[in-house]
Formats: C-alpha cells, sequence, structure tokens
C-alpha cells in the first residue's frame, strides 16, 4: 500500500482493462466506493497488532523448552540409579539450553541493552515477567548443576539439580502461558490447550536428543512414545477448531503420528528410533515456529475480534 | 487528581486531522510512511506506534438522512480514534519491566526510559493499538498528553480540535456529557448514534469514549474486548497439569525401566 505513483498508475490500468479494481478493501463492483460496514468491519483492516517477534522467539521455546526438561530427565535419572553418563548428558543439555535461551530473548529485545530491565520488578500478573524470571533461576540451577559435578560438589550438584528441575517444569509450560493469555485470537482459543501441548513437544525433544547422543534407556523412548501419543490428541482438537496452517499441519504428523508409529512398529529397530527421534525433534521445532506464524495471521483478520464470521470481500 | 478522559463525538467530526497533526507536532511522533490506501480520504489507516491519534473515514452508499446529505450523494462519518486508556488495560498488566504504568490522571503511560521493547504489550492490547517501532525498538502510543496534563493544559488534539469534536476533561462528567449528546440525537431523529465505552466487559469502561453512528464494528471498534488477564487461571492452571505430568512421567518412567537398557542392539 506504498503511495507511489507507481501503485496508481497499477490501479489505473487494472480499471482499464478489467472494468474493476481487485485490490484489498476495494469493492468496485456495482459500487464506486469501498465500504466499511458491520459485515466486514473497517474496510477489513486488522483491528489487532500481529506479534513483532521474529525467528529468535519460537527457536527459544523449542530451546528453552527442550532445556527444562531435560533438566527433569536428569533428576529422575538419576533418583533411579540410571547409567551415569544419561544423567550428565541430560543435565547438560539443561545448561547448554539456557546459555543458548539467554542471548536468542536478548537479541529480540527492541532495545538489547535493556534486558536486564526484565528483573526490574516480578509481575505473577504478566507471563512474561515470570518467564524471565524463571529463565533467570532455571539458568542459574542448571550451569550451577554442571559446574558442581565438575567440582565433584555432590550435595550442591543436586540441590541446583532439583532447582533446575523444578524451573525447568515452568521453562517447559509457560511459553504455552505467554502465547495463550493474549489478545490473539487463534491462541487465546486455545489456552487450555497451549501449555500442555509445549510441555509434551518439550518432553518429546529432550528425550530424542538424549536418544540421538546415544542413550537406549527404555524410559526416554517411553516418554517420547508418551509425548507423541499426546501430539495425536493435539492434532485432533486444533484441526477441530478449523485451523488451516500448512505448517501447524506438518509439525502435528512430525511430533504425532509419525514417530509413534514408528516408535510402535520399529520397537527394535534402532533406525527406526532413530528416525523417531529426528521427527520429533523436527516436529517440536516447527511446532513452536508454527504457532507463532498462525498468531501473525490471526491478528491480521479482524473477523474474530469483531464477532463476525461471514468471510471478507 | 481527578480522573480525566477524552470524548470523541464522530457526528461533529469534519475529518480535518488536525488532531493527528497536532499529536505529531507536540509528541515529536516521526512519519510512519507515506500512503495511499484508496480508501475514502484515510491514508493514516490505523493507529500504531507513531500513529496516536486516527481519523477513521466511514464512508457509505447514499443513505438519506445520515450525515445530513442530499439524496443521492454519499454519507461521510468520520472518528478520531485514539488509545482507550482502558480501566483494566492489557498492555499495563502484559509489560514485564514495569515500564507501563498508570498516571495521576487514570492514563496509561509508557515510560519511554524504562520500555525494552520485548513486544508483549503489542499481543495483549484488545484494541490492536500499541506498537513497536521499527527503528527504535521500543513500543509506543498515545501518551494522553501527560507532559501537559501535568502543566495543567488539555491534550494537543482536544486543543487543536477545531469543532469540539475532541472533549477532554473529567471523566465521569465527560460521560453525562456524552449521555446527553444520545438523548438530543436520538430526539433529532439520529436514533443509530451511541456512545461506545465497553463497561460490561473486563475491559471495565475506557478513558477515551466515542460517540458514534451506526455499527461500532464499521469503526473496527470490537463489541467484545476483552483483558487478556482474564484467561490467566485457565493458562496456568493448564501449566500446572502439564508441568505435574511431566515430573510425575519422568519419574514413573524411569522407575519402572529402572536402570536397565532396552534389548542389547
Amino acid at each position: 500500500m506504498k503511495a507511489t505513483e507507481e501503485r496508481l498508475d497499477e490501479l489505473r490500468r487494472q480499471a482499464e482493462r478489467t472494468g474493476r479494481v481487485d485490490a484489498k478493501g476495494i469493492r468496485a463492483a456495482g459500487s464506486p466506493l469501498p465500504e466499511p460496514g458491520a459485515e466486514h468491519g473497517y474496510y477489513g483492516l486488522p483491528l489487532l497488532k500481529p506479534p513483532v517477534w521474529t525467528w529468535e522467539i519460537p527457536l527459544y521455546f523449542f530451546v528453552g523448552g527442550a532445556a527444562g526438561a531435560s533438566a527433569m530427565i536428569a533428576v529422575a535419572a538419576q533418583l533411579s540409579g540410571a547409567d551415569e553418563t544419561l544423567v550428565r548428558h541430560a543435565r547438560r543439555i539443561a545448561a547448554l539450553g539456557a546459555v543458548i535461551s539467554t542471548p536468542l530473548l536478548i537479541s529480540d529485545l527492541g532495545r538489547p541493552e535493556r534486558f536486564l530491565n526484565m528483573l526490574r520488578v516480578f509481575k505473577p500478573r504478566s507471563p512474561m515477567s515470570v518467564g524471565a524470571w524463571t529463565l533467570a533461576a532455571f539458568g542459574g540451577f542448571a550451569s550451577a548443576a554442571v559446574v558442581a559435578d565438575e567440582l565433584r560438589l555432590e550435595v550442591v550438584r543436586d540441590v541446583a539439580g532439583a532447582g533446575a528441575a523444578l524451573s525447568g517444569l515452568g521453562m517447559a509450560t509457560y511459553t504455552g502461558v505467554l502465547l495463550g493469555a493474549t489478545a490473539i485470537p487463534v491462541w487465546a482459543e486455545h489456552v487450555n490447550m497451549l501449555p500442555i501441548h509445549f510441555a509434551a513437544s518439550a518432553v518429546a525433544s529432550a528425550s530424542s536428543l538424549l536418544e540421538l547422543l546415544g542413550h537406549r534407556h527404555r524410559a526416554l523412548a517411553l516418554l517420547a512414545s508418551g509425548a507423541a501419543a499426546y501430539e495425536v490428541y493435539a492434532t485432533k482438537e486444533v484441526a477441530r477448531s478449523g485451523v488451516t496452517s500448512t505448517a501447524l499441519k506438518a509439525a502435528s504428523l512430525l511430533s504425532g503420528p509419525i514417530p509413534l508409529a514408528l516408535r510402535l512398529l520399529g520397537i527394535r529397530s534402532k533406525r527406526a528410533r532413530r528416525a523417531a527421534a529426528l521427527a520429533s525433534l523436527a516436529g517440536s521445532l516447527i511446532t513452536r515456529f508454527a504457532w507463532v506464524e498462525a498468531g501473525k495471521a490471526s491478528a491480521r483478520d479482524p473477523r474474530a475480534p469483531l464477532g463476525l464470521t461471514e468471510t471478507l470481500t | 487528581m481527578t480522573t480525566t478522559g477524552f470524548l470523541t463525538d464522530s457526528t461533529l467530526c469534519i475529518g480535518c486531522k488536525a488532531c493527528e497533526v497536532a499529536c505529531k507536532e507536540w509528541n515529536d511522533v516521526p512519519d510512519d510512511g507515506f500512503l495511499w490506501s484508496g480508501l475514502s480520504y484515510d491514508n493514516t489507516l490505523t493507529l500504531g506506534a507513531s500513529s496516536w491519534r486516527h481519523v477513521k473515514f466511514v464512508e457509505h452508499q447514499p443513505r438519506t438522512g445520515c450525515g445530513g446529505n442530499a439524496p443521492g450523494h454519499s454519507t461521510w462519518q468520520f472518528s478520531s480514534d485514539v488509545c482507550k486508556h482502558c480501566e483494566n488495560a492489557g498492555c499495563l498488566e502484559a509489560c514485564p519491566t514495569g515500564s507501563i504504568v498508570r498516571t495521576e490522571f487514570g492514563s496509561v503511560f509508557v515510560q519511554p526510559d524504562i520500555c525494552n521493547g520485548c513486544g508483549y504489550c503489542v499481543v495483549t492490547c484488545p484494541f490492536g493499538v500499541i506498537d513497536r517501532r521499527p527503528d527504535d525498538g521500543r513500543a509506543f502510543k498515545c501518551t494522553f498528553c501527560y507532559d501537559r496534563q501535568k502543566a495543567g493544559m488539555e491534550p494537543a488534539c482536544a486543543k487543536a480540535c477545531p469543532t469540539g469534536s475532541i472533549l477532554f476533561g473529567d471523566l465521569d462528567k465527560l460521560q453525562e456529557r456524552g449521555e446527553e449528546r444520545v438523548a438530543w440525537l436520538h430526539a433529532a431523529g439520529m436514533n443509530d448514534a451511541s456512545l461506545y465505552n465497553p463497561t460490561e466487559t473486563s475491559v471495565g469502561g475506557i478513558h477515551a469514549m466515542f460517540l458514534i453512528r451506526g455499527d461500532s464494528r464499521a469503526y473496527n471498534l470490537p463489541p467484545k474486548p476483552e483483558v487478556p488477564t482474564t484467561l490467566l487461571p485457565r493458562a496456568w492452571t493448564a501449566a500446572g497439569i502439564a508441568a505435574a505430568a511431566m515430573a510425575i512421567g519422568s519419574l514413573a518412567a524411569f522407575a519402572m525401566c529402572g536402570s536397565g537398557r532396552s534389548a542389547k542392539q
């Protein structure tokens, strides 16, 4: 919609050629005027503002989720007396995830140099504030656990590990709250589902990462299968609400039916397990990107906030 | 301090856009592109980081009696949009830095020295008002001329309005005045006039009310705006369930499988 002479000329040419102008919001057929109205809002223009977040945020949702779930897996594995390398790897994934998450979030800020303002107040009403504090706590605990392990300080390691697991549960779930409790229609509609959906996605990606690192613990396969089973259900829920996003469909297939089938049918096959783990990881990553993109598309459509059901002309 | 408000009366607006210009001048707001939209005389199109007042041009097919036009002429209705300064403001609730505050005048104000441009207010405003300015990085919207009000002056847009369409004053008095005006318009035969102030929803009323004719949706004013904070109990319940399932699931999976590996491969 740039006000260039080119644009005007383009409209004039179209009007001359076809006798009508099809540009958005212009209803030339039988009417000289574009018209706002109850049935299409203010010229069909967006009522809401789309999210300004770029690729860093959905990537952070993925990394932070996997890290959080990994911290929980580290504690569960340690308590069950599992292989020491598995526990250590899980702990390191958690710490590495926290280390990657922070710069991702900072670089997406409009004023990155003011990132510390995030910890200026603690506001339980703001999911973004809760998230910033959760990440701060998680980052501290997860890295302390790794450092304490290197220094063989077992008590410190275990206390920090427990802290990382607890805050990790927050890391894997709060992002669903962050999207759900907004004015963006497609996110708000799925407010009951998003935190669980993202948690399942986080568990699947953490277990898959550990499997790809060569760990064949049955618990990992069990967790990944459980998460994939939930994703099959989530896919149905999303489809039922009428969301038409190709990316979301692809993400659903990769997170749900594909890894689940591979795990059930190829239970003894190493290759099937690897393929399932790769599918889950890809699905989990695409899931976060697809949801953020769905939010952008949803914000551009004024029908939901205006309570309109008719299609826009 | 009394709570102040705006009453923007579309039946008095002549679409001169003096409010848009006065706002830009006083607040030193940069231009946000020179657009030709083809949508009546509206080339501002929407409120945003660099448009804090926006005159809507609601143009209709000939409708006798509406807007005082002769039959055969299309009708014009103009309405100057602005931040609603909600009683329960989504942006204020969501702001993680505490940059967005409620002033002593009851308005919602973004402190530019604190905002770090996280963008969360953008998705929590049910009216699509606040936005991040791309070249600056911070979020901006109408300040309700906080600086002018501090000095006892009315906001720049109200000062510049040549027809008295933008009224500024004590919120309660403006509400009364708006209701009186609607009654007067109804008596004059303009039965489609109404005061837009969603007090029945979780937004709990707005400090910038609009007197409009016809359906509010033609002005992109949502009939039922809700503050997203109302979704928090449901969202956190779901998060709690998810966290519990994750914790129990992880502990149970490892407890069941012991330290054993699956079949040797």
